[in-house]
């Protein structure tokens, strides 16, 4: 077992873990953060998707002793339980860029990654940037709507994701 | 609700500590884990790991970003007894540019060299090859020494250390040693470094930096190359000295082709088809599920022209890679 002080969504947590545990599941089972969901495992799906000191990561790839020490920010830490929705968030279901919604987490994160910096951006280099986000549902047509909106309504100003 | 507590930065926030914020794991759920079992060393110096795999580096892997190992740890491809993690090992992830090659260490991460000021300048090519790398998540973790080492043929880096006149250095606890990247790559996951070294840092070549070209196929944007093409030239009075031609993806092993170089020495004003043509000669691909032997020697023949035909252009300032 290992001791591991890892903060989650601005909250320091501690654990002694197995050095084994992958972040996902030192997220999903340890903190009961279920938000950040596991699809393929394998690094492929981008479901798992979290940002590590505001890079996405994926947590299935991650083991959880190799963000100790690290800020973590799950999909829970854009917008409280039963709270307005963060722009992004909001942005996603104006354009109904979203159907069963389990990609939807980890989309998300990345989508929050690239409108940290206030940046826009074209279509492609949308589609680009979510290449490793698998959306078995919508066809991206209005997942790329929502980001563009997003990044309209943001302009200049930056989203905080932290 | 937990994620009340866990939530955002907010004014109320108190700290917590995972058991007095979570409910009881789901019953058996925490226990079964995808990756084996293995010993963790997390050594804080370079010293103290290579004492480490003195000690144990028989049943060990290293750790880098972990983008390459914990697939193969999750699928249980992999169960080696002992994991080096190099996270927090300093020193590592400097980039240097210096009389002819730039140095880049071995942690530097593949979103770094798509970023970086001097990489863009020095090794173009070796920025535009790092957008190729997997997904933007697996370019911000994953790194230049851990792909170099994992040696998957399909792979940029070693396709563009063969291209460029590559060199990797390993350190030991019994010193450092250099190796050309054409001795480093021996076969599919197989390269020269022993089981007691770490790759330390990668040289690439900056004499290419003007006359150069890559193109690569994959199937859908993030995948590994099923074919991956560099072109590196040095031209002097409208004619070219020196030639590199690499490949990926057509045999075990990155792989330059002489014969495509040579045509391209030659300077026809058909070099290009003429070194795709080559090329296609040249290689003896594998058949698998992402493309038979048949197809991958077209995507060669394709890539390669591409790719001479943007290191050429660029030299006479009629292609522009942007």
């Amino acid at each position: 077992m290992r001791e591991v002080h890892v903060t989650v969504n601005g909250a320091s947590a501690a654990a002694a873990i197995d050095p084994r545990m992958l972040l996902s599941d030192f997220l999903r089972d340890r903190l009961g953060l279920t938000g950040t969901h596991v699809g393929c495992e394998h690094g492929y799906c981008g479901s798992c998707t979290v940002l590590v000191d505001g890079a996405s990561t994926r947590s299935c790839l991650t083991l959880a002793v190799q963000v100790d020490g690290k800020s973590v920010h799950t999909v829970e830490s854009l917008a409280a339980h039963g709270a307005e929705l963060h722009p992004i968030q909001q942005a996603l279901k104006d354009c109904h860029g979203l159907q069963c919604g389990f990609c939807t987490p980890g989309l998300l994160m990345s989508v929050a990654e690239l409108a940290s910096n206030g940046s826009t951006c074209t279509r492609d280099e949308i589609r680009e940037h979510l290449a490793g986000n698998t959306c078995r549902c919508t066809g991206y047509q209005h997942i790329v709507d929502a980001v563009e909106q997003v990044m309209r309504s943001l302009r200049s100003e930056a989203v905080d994701v932290s | 609700m937990i994620d009340s507590e866990l939530i955002g930065d907010t004014a109320n926030y108190q700290p917590i500590t995972a058991e007095a914020s979570t409910p009881a794991p789901r019953r058996g759920r925490d226990e079964s884990m995808k990756p084996p079992k293995f010993a963790y060393h997390a050594p804080r110096s370079l010293t103290e790991a290579l004492q480490t795999l003195a000690g144990v580096g028989d049943e060990a892997v290293l750790l880098a970003g972990g983008q390459s190992l914990l697939p193969l740890l999750n699928m249980r491809l992999a169960s080696p007894a002992h994991v080096v993690d190099l996270g927090r090992v300093p020193g590592l992830d400097d980039i240097r540019v210096t009389n002819g090659h730039a140095e880049v260490g071995a942690m530097v991460t593949h979103r770094r060299m798509e970023v970086d000021p001097l990489i863009a300048h020095a090794v173009p090519l070796a920025q535009k090859a790092a957008g190729y790398v997997g997904f933007r998540a697996i370019r911000n973790r994953g790194t230049v020494g851990g792909s170099v080492a994992h040696a998957d043929p399909a792979a940029e880096w070693p396709l563009v250390l063969l291209t460029l006149d590559g060199e990797v250095e390993l350190t030991s606890a019994n010193g450092s040693r250099t190796i050309r990247a054409d001795d480093f790559f021996e076969s599919v996951y197989s390269t020269a470094k022993r089981s007691d070294e770490v790759v330390t840092s990668v040289r690439f070549g900056t004499r290419f930096e003007r006359n150069w070209g890559f193109w690569e196929f994959q199937r859908r944007t993030g995948d590994f190359a099923t074919v991956a093409v560099a072109v590196a030239c040095v031209a002097e009075d409208g004619s070219v000295t020196e030639a590199r031609v690499g490949i990926a993806g057509a045999a075990e092993k990155p792989v330059r082709c002489t014969t495509a170089e040579e045509a391209l020495l030659a300077g026809s004003t058909s070099a290009a088809s003429e070194a795709a043509a080559a090329a296609q000669d040249a290689v003896d691909p594998y058949d698998d599920v992402h493309g038979s032997s048949s197809y991958r020697k077209r995507l060669v023949f394709a890539a390669t022209k591409r790719a001479a035909t943007q290191a050429l252009g660029h030299h006479y300032g009629v292609l522009d890679h942007a």
